[in-house]
């Protein structure tokens, strides 16, 4: 399926990356090229087949109902690229 | 009574679905082992789980699971044994993962129903579609700067249920009554504090208006109304919008709009809402949730008597009316403090259930607002039993008791003791009414001789005024009668 | 004693006779890591931190006590957090994060005694198997052809793992596989390295790459030092949801074992067209040694092999599209300002992403996009159950699978460079392992014909990494695999 440079820039958008103008048309031909590949399987039948639901084929115990965690403000701020009162910040959101 | 609305054209139906996001009473969130816990400092409960830092994993809390299927029981719903998380991706900075945690496909829960108790006693099902559990998201503050928004992320990561409605609400008032229908369920099996101003229930209402008979309109959605009463209106004000709208020709554009509860207005959200692409995909860090047949079945039978089988069993056993057993019915700690107060009065004397429950209803339920208490706060800390007694027992007239009521909750003392002490005993003594009666029509020769021309309405005056000069301590009735006699000559 | 040649159960030895100490042998490593440097495989070098651990353990060992890894330095790939130091999984947009907790995986070492020497690259966000995409560059296979002098790559993602290992510049090396990453750096390297079944090591504190399909794996000198590493690395951790709640066999105990009787299968489906004759003749010999050590060798089956890498394209960038979601300027990493929210968001990621990453990213936005979640993820699923269901079905009758590891020996860096799909042929005999969740070991088993390490893999059944060494000790045992790379940090 050949995508054209409108639907990568709306991928992008989604995507939340910006591609410049001038890359759009030679990524939209890299990412046809993959998808046209991947499409093989559309050859597969798969009638009736439940899809993978788990990989691992043992099943551990659920969490217990505790405060273990929390309470290191520090920890979580201290990579931030930028905290105000104990707050990450942002450009503001217009609602 | 119609629910229809009167527009220019003719009459309009309003359909109405709420999604009601109620927060699960658990000490942990739904994925991390960080408190839940209302208004803490900013990040002070967040795990490095909740911010999504590079390779955090979840953990689903089997609390919370089973707080969502004691929910979806009290609603009367199927509870699915196979259950799966999806991942919903959208960015937004409260948002950490790029992607709540939430339920698309298979919920944990699904159809079920609520029975609304409307005013005129009739009832009313509404349909539930669906219950499922996900992540609520963090805090953004958008005004505490001019041009950045601060970020909280204690909220970020706490086990939400959904509740999604039919949408076979057909008015406001119906909208009201099955958020506080809905809100005494989560109450009673103790899985929601469903507290809208406090933010653990928070409501989307979805409006749309058609001619009776008439295929769906398109319908807007409110989103975050965060009390009943704001609900109500916004739904009122929402069906006349969209009526005016297209009584005017125009049409109703499907979006998201907010309420204005300072103006009593919606309005549409002002972000370019392209529709969402949430890209739903079952979460590959969690395995899907099986239930265990026979938990599901002992959960079952553990759940406490809901407010639907109270009520009726209230009217059984009791004899109290429709409208008696749902006001009782509505807390439950109102429900269970009646049923004790009645069972403690009766091992004393004999008293009807139905005065009990007027009691609770229309006296204590007054005197606990006025305090500022819950009625079963002000029985379990006041002689309420004590009082009923001696009012059972004709030891204070029947108007003795709310002055008793509230001078035992002022003292602190027992209610014997107060009415001891104030002696406010009932005068049941003959001699001493027929005294006071003597002595009152006395004053009132003129009065007395109009009663005796024909004008009766004068004997209510003259028991108000032997209950004056007894200090309403006489026994109306006695009062009464004695009267009667003495004017009969 | 030439300390860098000793293997982790030689070391062992030396060590508890008190022949060498924990400290000599961390000199030598940290030497061997700076003379390395030319490779660029390690990104951080943390030889205090070596040397404070290396105390601890002669402290230990001189009582005449001793933890299983005491004195083992081994490399970090840095896609592991490490507290304290920074973590990078090898792109821009995690620079200078300093994680305040420790993976499980690195925990497990440390707690057993093993000493960190530093972090390893690898392919951006574990994207890749060439180790070039890494925002630090390409790192050096130490590996020439026969008379070529032009730097080789060491396969990917695991790139600085497998190099390091190879050029003696750490005695082992943590790495991670999701379509072979551990695997076909081994075999582009000359060493071993083994991929657990899907939830034996937590993936708890790495950084997510494709969820149901990453997992953490030794790469080592020998079929033993994976054994040994394994022991430690893994186990069950509540803080993993996917991580197996069953305990660690002893999977030293396996190596040395006979394999008489045992089944070994051979897939069919896995004799590509046009692979080459040297390969298919290391096949051949691996089939042979087998035989000759008293297994049998069966035909089997795998019929969806061919669409396996095609499902793995879809699955893994769909699930790293998510999972990357979270490196957005807010919380850690880079910050490209913006005027608005959505401008902070797509300039630093913008930037922040290299263009493996980019394109993973928006192929999995794709796949899982409104209008073709269903032609493309939930077909895919269908076809990894088929895929899983071909490997149960054909264990019935055998009890391990003898393949290649990689179609080709090691790639020159700049090779295979115009087109991604080829680049993705690198995994073609990796990746159905991975849909499957089983375990799978790559050990060097012979030399191309310049002179390059080929490497032979052993598949096994979902928690059976011991048959899986089992029948890799034995094939070491037969190749006798004893060349050494053009460049060797350490002495050989």
């Amino acid at each position: 399926m050949p995508l054209d440079k409108a639907t990568v820039a709306r991928i992008a958008a989604l995507a939340r990356i910006k591609v410049p103008e001038a890359e759009l048309a030679a990524l939209a031909g890299e990412l046809s090229k993959i998808l046209t590949w991947v499409e093989q399987l559309d050859a597969v039948d798969v009638a009736g087949v439940e899809p993978m639901a788990a990989v691992t084929h043992a099943r551990p115990p659920l969490r217990e109902d505790k405060v273990t965690d929390g309470g290191i403000r520090d920890k979580i701020l201290a990579n931030a690229p930028e905290t105000t009162d104990g707050f990450f910040v942002v450009p503001k959101v217009v609602e | 009574m119609s629910n229809l609305i009167k527009g220019h054209t003719g009459e309009w139906e309003v359909v109405i679905g709420l999604e009601v996001h109620a927060q699960v009473i658990s000490k942990a969130k739904l994925f991390s082992g960080a408190a839940t816990d209302f208004g803490a400092e900013p990040n002070t409960q967040v795990s490095t789980v909740d911010a999504a830092f590079p390779g955090m994993l979840p953990v689903l809390n089997r609390f919370c699971v089973e707080q969502a299927v004691k929910t979806g029981l009290g609603l009367d719903a199927q509870v699915n044994l196979h259950s799966v998380f999806d991942r919903k991706n959208y960015f937004y900075p409260d948002l950490p993962a790029g992607y709540q945690i939430s339920q698309f496909s298979r919920p944990i829960v699904g159809k079920g129903k609520i029975v609304l108790d409307m005013p005129d006693g009739s009832a009313r099902e509404i349909g539930i579609t669906r219950l499922h559990l996900e992540q609520d998201a963090g805090k953004s503050l958008h005004d505490q700067h001019p041009s950045k928004t601060y970020v909280d992320l204690n909220r970020a990561g706490v086990a939400l249920m959904e509740i999604v409605s039919e949408p076979d609400l057909r008015s406001a008032e119906e909208a009201g009554a099955y958020l506080r229908k809905l809100r005494a369920i989560l109450r009673y099996l103790g899985t929601c504090d469903a507290n809208m101003e406090e933010g653990n229930l928070r409501c989307d209402c979805n409006v749309s208006v058609r001619k009776p008979g008439g295929k769906l309109g398109t319908r807007c959605e409110i989103k975050n109304v965060n009390s009943i009463r704001f609900v109500m209106q916004a739904i009122e004000y929402e069906a006349r919008r969209q009526i005016e709208l297209i009584e005017e020709g125009g049409t109703v554009v499907q979006e998201t709009r907010l309420f204005d509860s300072g103006k009593g207005v919606t309005r549409s959200m002002r972000s370019k809402e392209e529709s969402h692409d949430y890209r739903y995909f079952p979460d590959p860090d969690l395995l899907p949730v099986t239930l265990d047949p026979a938990w599901l079945a002992k959960l079952k039978a553990e759940l406490p008597e809901l407010p639907d089988v109270k009520k009726a069993r209230f009217m059984c056993d009791y004899g109290l009316s429709g409208s008696q057993a749902s006001a009782l019915v509505a807390e439950k700690e109102t429900a269970d403090a009646f049923e004790e107060l009645q069972s403690k009065v009766s091992k004393a004397v004999s008293i009807p259930a139905t005065a009990t429950a007027n009691t609770v209803i229309n006296v204590v339920s007054f005197i606990a607002g006025e305090r500022g208490v819950s009625p079963a706060q002000f029985i379990s800390t006041n002689d309420v039993p004590g009082a009923l007694i001696l009012q059972q027992k004709n030891v204070i007239s029947g108007r003795m008791l709310k002055e008793v009521l509230e001078g035992i909750a002022d003292s602190k003392k027992s209610a014997e003791a107060f009415v001891a002490e104030k002696s406010l005993k009932q005068v049941t003594d003959t001699g001493a009414i027929e005294t006071a009666i003597d002595a009152m029509l006395a004053k009132e020769p003129d009065k007395v001789a109009d009663y005796r021309a024909g004008k009766e309405k004068l004997l209510a005056y003259f028991v108000g005024q032997v209950m004056k000069a007894t200090q309403g301590k006489a026994n109306p009735a006695l009062v009464n009668e004695l009267l009667k006699k003495k004017l009969a000559g | 004693m030439n300390l860098t040649g000793l293997t982790i159960g030689q070391a062992r030895d030396q060590l508890r006779r008190k022949a060498i100490t924990a400290r000599e042998l961390a000199e030598a490593y940290i030497k061997a890591m700076e003379t390395a440097r030319p490779l660029k495989a390690y990104l951080i070098e943390t030889p205090d931190r070596a040397f404070a651990a290396a105390k601890q353990s002669d402290a230990r060992l001189q009582k005449g006590g001793g933890l299983p890894l005491d004195g083992v330095p081994i490399a970090v790939k840095d896609l592991f957090c490490t507290e304290g130091v920074e973590t990078a999984a090898a792109s821009k947009i995690l620079a200078g994060f300093v994680p305040p907790y420790e993976s499980t995986v690195t925990a497990n070492l440390w707690r057993n005694g093993a000493l960190m020497l530093g972090k390893v690259n690898l392919d951006e966000f574990a994207m890749g198997s060439a180790t070039i995409t890494s925002a630090r560059g390409p790192t050096e296979n130490p590996w020439r052809r026969r008379g070529d002098n032009r730097p080789l790559v060491p396969g990917g993602s695991s790139g600085g793992s497998a190099a390091a290992v190879a050029a003696r510049a750490a005695l082992a090396a943590t790495g991670t596989d999701t379509g072979g990453s551990i695997r076909q750096p081994a075999s582009f390297c000359g060493i071993v390295g083994l991929k657990p079944t899907y939830g034996r090591c937590s993936r708890w504190g790495i950084v997510a790459f494709a969820s149901s399909l990453d997992q953490a794996g030794p790469m080592t000198r020998d079929v033993r030092d994976a054994a040994i590493m394994l022991q430690a690395m893994a186990g069950h951790d509540p803080k993993d949801a996917t991580s197996a709640p069953l305990p660690v066999p002893n999977f030293e105990a396996a190596v040395g074992q006979s394999i008489k009787g045992l089944r070994i299968g051979i897939p069919k489906e896995y004799r590509l067209d046009g692979m080459p004759t040297e390969i298919e003749a290391l096949w051949q010999r691996g089939i042979e040694w087998v035989k000759a050590a008293g297994a049998t060798t069966v035909d089997i089956s795998l019929k969806m092999t061919k669409y396996a890498l095609a499902t793995y394209y879809i699955i893994a960038p769909a699930e790293a599209s998510s999972n990357l979601a979270r490196y957005d300027g807010v919380r850690f990493g880079l910050r490209v300002p913006g005027e608005t929210l959505e401008a902070l968001y797509e300039n630093t990621r913008g930037q922040g992403f290299g263009a493996e990453v980019r394109r993973r990213v928006l192929i999995g936005t794709y796949v899982l996009s409104a209008g073709y979640y269903d032609a493309y993820y939930l077909k895919a699923q269908k076809v990894r159950a088929l895929i899983a269901r071909d490997f149960d079905d054909a264990f019935k009758s055998c009890d391990a699978m003898l393949t290649p590891t990689a179609p080709s020996a090691a790639f020159a860096i700049g090779e295979k460079m115009d087109d991604p799909i080829a680049m993705y042929l690198n995994d073609v005999f990796t990746v159905p392992v991975n849909l499957a969740g089983l375990p799978g070991i790559s050990l060097p088993a012979g030399l191309s014909a310049d002179g390059l390490p080929l490497g032979l893999q052993v598949i096994g059944k979902a928690f059976d990494e011991e048959t899986v060494l089992r029948v890799a000790a034995v094939l070491e045992d037969s190749a006798k695999f004893d060349a050494v790379p053009a460049f060797v940090a350490g002495a050989a």
